[in-house]
């Protein structure tokens, strides 16, 4: 299927300026899910989530259906949470749904707590979207004066609150059991898994499914459509569509909703109707496949299909679906610095290697740039690395509770393994330096 | 106003009756006290800590922990200038460059005529917009120097009524009706959901 043939499962509304409204979203099929969803079993719904291989569009890419299915039997109540706390660099598109189709998030809200079984939902939007939350708070407002949610919905016996909620400004509340401690009223620091796994102990320690604003998005046409007009689309681990931000040095950065897993890189960095291709037609340095979290790709990884599994053994992640695209022009330290220090500013201080050991890759990093790198710094920086990821390996080991140090490592470890002259050149600089400053007192040859 | 205010103190109820506990309504509470004073008070986070049941100090606790609380006064406008990596390709680090010279203050800082915050943020989700930054969170996309100049200047000279000043967020409140509301369920309500029980999904 071509770019341009790709059906737009999430992104049907964009074109339409009032596509935020309830009279577009009525008007374009919504609700039909809810009103088909309500007239089968919830069990029902789960099964063809399950079977259109719905995968997270988070950053984890794990498979929503398969989650649900991790609340343990008889346990309740169970909570629904909605991560609309997108941070990730190079991450545009969960604030794009929520500005531009919130009732289509809702639906999929709807329709999750619907099959889970989740009495209430909380609509987790990042603090800094002024207008996402504005275009939530009258969707919600305004499906709820239609009979969309709360108490017996459109006359059945499904009761759900949907709960419009904010974050204050830190990227660590987008880890799932760090937005449930944000949403219990506490800093925003993770929780150990296992055992507080929110399908298990969530929310006030309750089963919680937290989901990400795209991957809920799917769901209305999903149910509508079927699972298997789902799977028609993609690759075998990689099924539908998805949106990719592609960002950086291109000729027309953009937002595309592409067929997953059979598009490649350089469809989205090189197509016409994607980015159009590198700035003054430069060439590639290298890119963030992943957002900011991802090992760097370069050259020969531009064939590669946006598919799960093939970008997991290449050695770097899908993760948010952000391309950042750095061309020939491109500081290697400098890009490198730059993704550290925004990992170091937003560690939450829980465990020491991150805490630690991203303010002081921070630091080397800083000291290289300025011009004071030592000799021994890049074997520091690998070090200190090692602390926080062992064996610098792909996928990550870590140290820590949560995958954020360990994330602060991929740059690192790429930049050095591909870059290192540029690292060692500044080092050499820093040295001539040091030599070359003239000697100002003689030195005396006795003291009495 | 330090303490908040009737009208908020009626929201601020409105707005914990939402949640399953008190305390979740902390950081909802904390926004609504920095919209009321355009920054946080610590009588407004002892306020709050009456309201929802904890010690002021585990207000302040979770408030500090969050980059949109200011716990001191800052400008009408507070503008974020994003220069992680997709900006930083773009020149969003020559932007705040430009915006330091321009206002004469660096990040963190507040211009003298009490106008005007600048702060170096991390990313603002407008990846592919770049450079771009946010006044009072509200964006401004592929902004250059004169963009920049502009935009200071339309804030200065009043011609933009469309932003209000730092605290206000979403200027839409969700309202739930009281007789549309299901209710909030409480992690002790351990009964099986009603539309569950009537699929005779006993293990769903």
């Amino acid at each position: 299927m071509s770019l341009t043939d790709t059906p737009r499962i999430i992104t049907s509304r964009f074109d339409f300026d009032d596509s935020y409204t309830l009279e577009r979203y009525e008007a374009t099929g919504g609700y039909q899910a809810l009103r088909k969803a309500l007239g089968t079993t919830p069990a029902a719904i789960s099964d063809e989530v399950k079977a259109a291989s719905l995968l997270g569009r988070g950053g984890a890419g794990f498979p929503a259906g398969v989650k649900w299915g991790l609340t343990p039997a008889d346990v309740w109540p169970r909570y629904l949470v909605v991560n609309g706390d997108e941070s990730e660099p190079g991450t545009y598109k969960d604030r794009l749904l929520m500005e531009r189709d919130p009732h289509q998030l809702i639906e999929g809200v709807l329709l999750a707590c619907y099959a889970v079984g989740c009495g209430q939902a909380f609509l987790y939007v990042r603090g800094e979207m002024a207008l996402a939350q504005e275009r939530i708070a009258a969707a919600l407002n305004d499906a709820y004066a239609a009979g969309y949610i709360g108490r017996n919905i459109l006359g059945s016996d499904f009761s759900v609150d949907v709960v419009l909620t904010w974050g204050a400004g830190a990227y660590i509340v987008g880890e799932e059991t760090a937005l449930i401690e944000s949403l219990e009223g506490n800093r925003g620091m993770p929780r150990l898994k296992p055992p507080y796994f929110p399908a298990a102990k969530g929310l006030y320690m309750q089963p919680t499914i937290v989901n990400n604003v795209e991957t809920l998005s799917n769901l209305p046409w999903i149910i509508v459509n079927g699972a298997e007009a789902f799977t028609a689309l993609g690759a075998e681990t990689s099924r539908g569509t998805r949106m990719f931000a592609v960002s950086g040095h291109v000729k027309t950065p953009g937002v595309f909703e592409v067929e997953y897993g059979v598009t490649t890189f350089r469809d989205l960095i090189y197509s016409p109707s994607c980015a159009g291709g590198i700035l003054g037609d430069r060439s590639l340095k290298a890119f963030i496949p992943g957002g900011a979290s991802a090992p760097w790709f370069f050259e020969e990884h531009l064939d590669l299909p946006l598919e799960k599994v093939t970008v997991d053994r290449a050695g770097s992640m899908l993760g948010s679906g952000a391309v950042v695209v750095m061309d020939e022009t491109t500081d290697a330290v400098k890009a490198c610095l730059r993704v550290v220090r925004f990992f170091a500013r937003e560690s939450c201080g829980k465990c020491t290697p991150c805490r630690e050991g991203t303010t002081w890759l921070e630091q080397i990093l800083q000291r290289i740039l300025d011009g004071y790198g030592r000799p021994t710094d890049l074997d520091l920086l690998l070090d200190v690395s090692d602390n926080i990821s062992p064996g610098i390996a792909w996928p990550p080991k870590q140290t820590t509770i949560c995958p954020l140090g360990p994330s602060a490592v991929s740059p690192i470890a790429s930049a050095l393994t591909r870059f290192r002259p540029e690292f060692q050149a500044r080092i050499a600089q820093a040295e001539q330096a040091r030599l070359s400053v003239p000697v100002a007192f003689p030195k005396a040859a006795t003291h009495a | 106003m330090p303490r908040l205010s009737n009208d908020n103190l009626t929201l601020a109820a409105e707005i914990i009756s939402r949640y399953p506990r008190p305390k979740s309504a902390l950081i909802p509470l904390l926004h609504l006290a920095q919209e009321q004073d355009g920054h946080l008070t610590d009588e407004a986070m002892t306020h709050i800590a009456e309201l929802v049941g904890v010690t002021p100090v585990e207000v302040l606790g979770t408030a500090s922990f969050y980059e949109m609380f200011k716990m001191e006064p800052v400008g009408r406008y507070v503008v974020n200038i994003c220069t992680n990596i997709s900006c930083q390709l773009r020149g969003g680090e020559e932007l705040l460059e430009h915006a330091e010279h321009t206002l004469g203050i660096r990040p963190g800082q507040t211009t003298s005529d009490g106008l005007f915050t600048i702060e170096d943020v991390e990313c603002i989700a407008a990846c592919t917009e770049a450079p771009c930054l946010q006044v009072n969170y509200r964006y401004f996309h592929q902004i250059d120097h004169a963009g920049f100049d502009r935009l200071v200047d339309d804030l200065r000279s009043g011609r933009r009524s469309d932003i209000p000043a730092h605290g206000t967020l979403a200027q839409v409140r969700q309202h739930i009706p009281a007789d549309r509301r299901a209710g909030s369920v409480l992690p002790e309500d351990d009964a099986m959901p009603v539309w569950i029980v009537a699929a005779g999904e006993g293990d769903a």
